[in-house]
């Protein structure tokens, strides 16, 4: 037992260094799939036809299947049909040997269909009165959007927004599926070398429930922050 | 689509060999499994939501870390970690009962859908919990008053008038366990639609073409189910329209 907890504690530092990779992979698909998401809902919400569907269709794809399947279908996919086209000439070839990008780019996809979807709610959700106040002062369509409704749907999501980052993190070790050494990768990888079970699973463990103890507490501080405005007065 | 391959549908036939027959019998496993661990996931959640809302402290506690550490985990780590365990575990209390208990093999197939199932129970608290809140008081106190037990008021009064505002949460991890279960491929034991995949795809080297399949198959069962709760929701709100 004793032994156990000794190997348990020893390889932290080598799940801790595998830390930054999990952070990096939630840090950059939640920022390009959040700005995805906002042409996605803008798409669904329009009244165009050629705009609504394809969106539509697109939201419904990402949520509808597994995200495993759309990180195997990416990866072995695309590593199917790049290698002899052009990409293989350009400098993204470089990146593109990683298994990271592909996943980054699975997960940036999958965020913005349901970001897409959370967002398009709540932008429905802006009180009609303040975007006609905005066309009565004259402001054109783009501004009316990039000053009125975009914020004030931000606003409305931005506790589902933070959920959707939650599961962001904790989808980001499926990446260990296609050879990143995430977190999670780095405690199968000692699981193979070690053949022990427990151990490393458990020392992730710890280290995700940590991270996303920290996270929720990072995230609920910032809601505060955007709607600080709206909080209940201080009472006396 | 290269030309070399004259016809890729060729190899989705659904004749003896064709892949088509074994994603056919992949869905099938992935149905199997996705209903077993979402009846498991009710069971789960039923207990988990008596037992936050009771008037223990110490089963409120047990409740809020379950679904805390649960919630907070990556459900690829739990369920490996539950895979594994849960079967020791189960072997180490059954080795009290004697030695005859000590080797007994546990089935894969449950121990996947004992891990999946608690996982989903989890989120299946929290569901259950906020549809009980949601009951006017006074339908249960009428209950009282009308002299009801315990037992009967939650299978007159609770588990029904529930229903209806559990249904879209219930609905929603309807959905994430049959996503989920694709998880169950990476233990190697199970035969899924996205295991038939990864054989397809590794075998014939046409992986566009088959994880594109396998997403189509999960993207049948997605709208399928969809179909299916709307008429679920249709006859639950009768009452309400």
């Amino acid at each position: 037992m004793d032994e156990s907890v000794a190997f348990f504690l020893s390889i932290f530092p080598r799940l801790l260094a595998a830390l930054p990779l999990t952070l990096a992979l939630t840090a950059i698909s939640g920022a390009v799939g959040n700005a995805l998401a906002v042409p996605v809902a803008l798409a669904r919400l329009s009244p165009n036809p050629f705009l609504w569907i394809p969106s539509a269709i697109y939201i419904l794809l990402m949520r509808g299947t597994p995200l495993l399947v759309q990180t195997y279908l990416i990866y072995y996919g695309l590593g199917e049909v790049l290698p002899g086209s052009f990409i293989q000439q350009t400098f993204l070839w470089e990146y593109l040997k990683d298994g990271f990008w592909y996943a980054v780019f699975a997960f940036s996809l999958n965020t913005a269909g349901y970001t897409g979807e959370i967002l398009r709610g709540a932008m429905s959700a802006v009180p009609k009165g303040e975007i006609e106040a905005a066309k009565a002062y004259g402001m054109s369509k783009s501004l009316i959007l990039w000053r009125v409704t975009l914020p004030r749907a931000i606003q409305i999501c931005l506790p589902a927004m933070s959920g959707e980052t939650i599961l962001l993190l904790k989808a980001t070790s499926l990446a260990s599926l296609i050879t990143v050494w995430d977190v999670m990768g780095t405690s199968r990888q000692i699981q193979k070398e070690s053949y022990r079970i427990y151990e490393p699973l458990l020392a992730a463990g710890v280290i995700y429930i940590v991270t996303v103890f920290i996270l929720t507490r990072l995230l609920n501080f910032v809601e505060r922050r955007i709607n600080q405005h709206r909080a209940a007065p201080v009472s006396a | 689509m290269d030309a070399s391959s004259p016809s890729l549908l060729s190899l989705m036939s659904f004749s003896q060999d064709g892949w088509g027959a074994r994603f056919v019998e992949g869905l099938v496993v992935t149905v199997q499994v996705s209903v077993a661990a979402y009846a498991v996931s009710l069971i789960f959640g039923l207990l988990g939501a008596s037992a936050k809302l009771s008037p223990y402290r110490s089963l409120r506690i047990i409740a809020d870390g379950y679904t805390t550490l649960v919630r907070a985990l990556p459900e690829l780590l739990l369920l490996l970690l539950v895979f594994y365990s849960g079967a020791d575990a189960i072997k180490f209390f059954l080795s009290f009962l004697g030695d005859d208990y000590a080797d007994i093999e546990i089935d894969p197939f449950a121990a996947a859908v004992g891990a999946l199932g608690f996982i989903g129970g989890a989120y299946m608290t929290e569901v259950m919990r906020g549809a009980i809140q949601s009951i006017p008081l006074g339908q249960i106190e009428a209950a009282k008053a009308c002299g009801m037990s315990p037992l009967l008021r939650v299978r007159r009064v609770i588990l029904p008038q529930m229903l209806r505002f559990a249904l879209p949460g219930m609905s929603n991890l309807w959905l994430n366990a049959t996503k989920d279960s694709s998880l169950i491929s990476v233990l190697g034991s199970f035969q899924d639609i996205l295991f038939m995949g990864y054989r397809a795809a590794s075998t014939t080297k046409h992986y566009s073409f088959f994880y594109t399949m396998t997403a189509l198959f999960f993207l049948v069962l997605t709208l399928v189910s969809m179909a299916i709760i709307r008429l679920i929701e249709a006859r639950v709100n009768r009452g309400y329209k």
